[in-house]
């Protein structure tokens, strides 16, 4: 569980250049990390390379939050 | 006619990064020409170019940082980068970030590549080969798209006035500004920045320009001495990358805040050859219609011009175009004229030639002074002509016309003037 969370963690400050303290469970990558739309379907990509899994469209649109990303992960692993 | 002046300069070069830092290096003679580094050149036939110093920022380096946000860079090609950093360079240089609405939409942006994001659509293509479509980014698109220049420094600035674009190959930057400058004459803009950026120096870059035989090859072992235009040891051009951009501005406008006001756009002027991809033909007559239709425009006979920036490319086009210049202001007042090609000492920057050359023409009216062309050594042809063989020359340069060439056979002059 941590492990998940400290990789899509990383990715997340990678991608977006936000501190790692901002990035906590509630955290939106939209409304409170500055990703836009474009941000959010490569940070999808970056979970699926990391992770070894795919993420349909549908499942996508659904994770919004730091949180909502490893628990979908958790779930498909 | 509403008159149209620039007020804004911005350089990324391979000799140095920032416009004073350019011009007293190509002053100096010194070439930006090397050994590649960006790839690894052991496949290409021609393994130089003139790449754009990379480094902290110090000595004229060239440190994308200092321009954007390490986070947004990822997400462009570095033609859209070497772009934005000569685009902040003439706006800041003007002194133009207004925050007015009314300003924000007087103000458009017009730049231009010739390839555009080259580098990336390789990379991409060679990805999604090994590891399927769905790997392809989402800023894949949006940092490869030539116009995505004008659109990020219409972002960044705010400005909302005409969002417009150029592609004509190696006129890109002559075309740019020309076009630039008939938007704020006709009045749909006050201010505009434009200009030319490209980043082709890559391997499917080279191997490209290789298979045209437009590339010189037999320099190796000296790459500084690749490029030497109207030199009978020429053998084709030099890839150089990097921007030029322009702040222009309609000239009441200028004066009205006090501007600096570095020189007049007086003329521009546009021709087609009709003749082949790649060549011009034998008397490149459309390269005269241009020079000729430009001058008319500025209102000047071809006699008064004091220097060309030459197209110069050190090809065998070197010669053809030599004599159109001839040609068009004649015996009497060749003798009296001088004529260089700076792209001896930054390479051929394609899609930002034009841009960089109309800058050193407008720094050559400041600092009255031509810039020499290293390298030539054994002129291939006689003239009357002063082709500023490997010296700079100071002189009076009150009129300057600066000439760009393009596969597709489009041709560009525009005529930049003192003003007094």
């Amino acid at each position: 569980m941590s492990d998940v969370a400290d990789r899509v963690r990383k990715i997340v400050v990678e991608h977006l250049g936000v501190e790692e303290d901002k990035v906590t469970e509630t955290a939106s990558f939209i409304d409170d990390l500055g990703a836009d739309s474009l941000d959010t379907v490569e940070l999808v990509m970056a979970f699926e390379e990391e992770f070894g899994i795919e993420i349909p469209d549908d499942a996508a649109e659904t994770i919004q939050t730091f949180g909502d990303a490893v628990k979908f992960i958790n779930g498909a692993q | 006619m509403r008159r149209v002046v620039v007020t804004g300069l911005g350089l990324v070069t391979p000799l140095a990064d920032g416009v004073e830092k350019s011009w007293e290096r190509i002053l100096d003679c010194q070439s930006g020409a090397g050994k590649i580094t960006g790839f690894d050149p052991s496949k290409v036939t021609t393994q130089y170019a003139c790449e754009v110093p990379l480094g902290d920022g110090t000595d004229g380096t060239f440190n994308a940082d200092k321009y954007m946000d390490p986070k947004e860079q990822r997400k462009v090609d570095t033609f859209i980068m070497f772009g934005m950093a000569a685009a902040q360079q003439a706006i800041e240089d003007a002194g133009w970030m207004p925050e007015d609405r009314e300003s924000l939409e007087r103000t458009g942006v017009l730049m231009g590549s010739g390839i555009g994001g080259l580098n990336s659509i390789a990379n991409t293509a060679v990805m999604m080969a090994e590891k399927g479509p769905r790997r392809v980014s989402p800023f894949f698109v949006p940092g490869a798209l030539i116009n995505l220049i004008s659109g990020q420094v219409s972002i960044k600035y705010g400005f909302r006035g005409p969002n417009h674009a150029v592609v004509t190959a190696c006129s890109t930057g002559a075309h740019a500004i020309g076009d630039a400058s008939r938007l704020i004459q006709h009045g749909d803009a006050d201010v505009m920045v434009a200009g030319g950026a490209e980043a082709a120096i890559c391997e499917i870059g080279i191997a490209g320009f290789n298979a045209c035989k437009a590339l010189s090859t037999k320099y190796n072992d000296d790459p500084a001495k690749a490029s030497r235009p109207w030199d009978e040891d020429r053998d084709g051009f030099v890839m150089g990358e990097g921007s030029g951009m322009v702040v222009l501005e309609e000239y009441e406008h200028a004066k009205a805040r006090g501007a600096k006001i570095y020189a007049e756009v007086l003329g521009y002027g546009l021709s087609g050859d009709a003749h082949h991809i790649t060549a011009p033909p034998p008397d490149h007559e459309g390269a005269e219609r241009a020079m000729r239709a430009a001058c008319r425009n500025a209102g000047i006979e071809p006699t008064q011009i004091d220097y060309v920036n030459a197209h110069g490319t050190s090809t065998m086009a070197d010669t053809i175009e030599l004599g159109a210049v001839e040609r068009l202001v004649g015996p009497e007042a060749a003798a009296k004229l001088t004529m260089s090609s700076t792209k001896s000492a930054t390479g051929h920057l394609l899609g930002a030639a034009g841009a960089i050359e109309a800058i050193f023409s407008i720094l050559a009216i400041r600092d009255q002074v031509a810039p020499p062309t290293i390298n030539l050594d054994n002129p291939a042809v006689e003239t009357k002509i002063d082709l500023c063989a490997n010296a700079k020359r100071e002189r009076k340069i009150d009129i300057a016309l600066s000439n760009s060439f393009g596969f597709g056979g489009t041709n560009a002059s525009v005529v930049f003037g003192k003003v007094t």
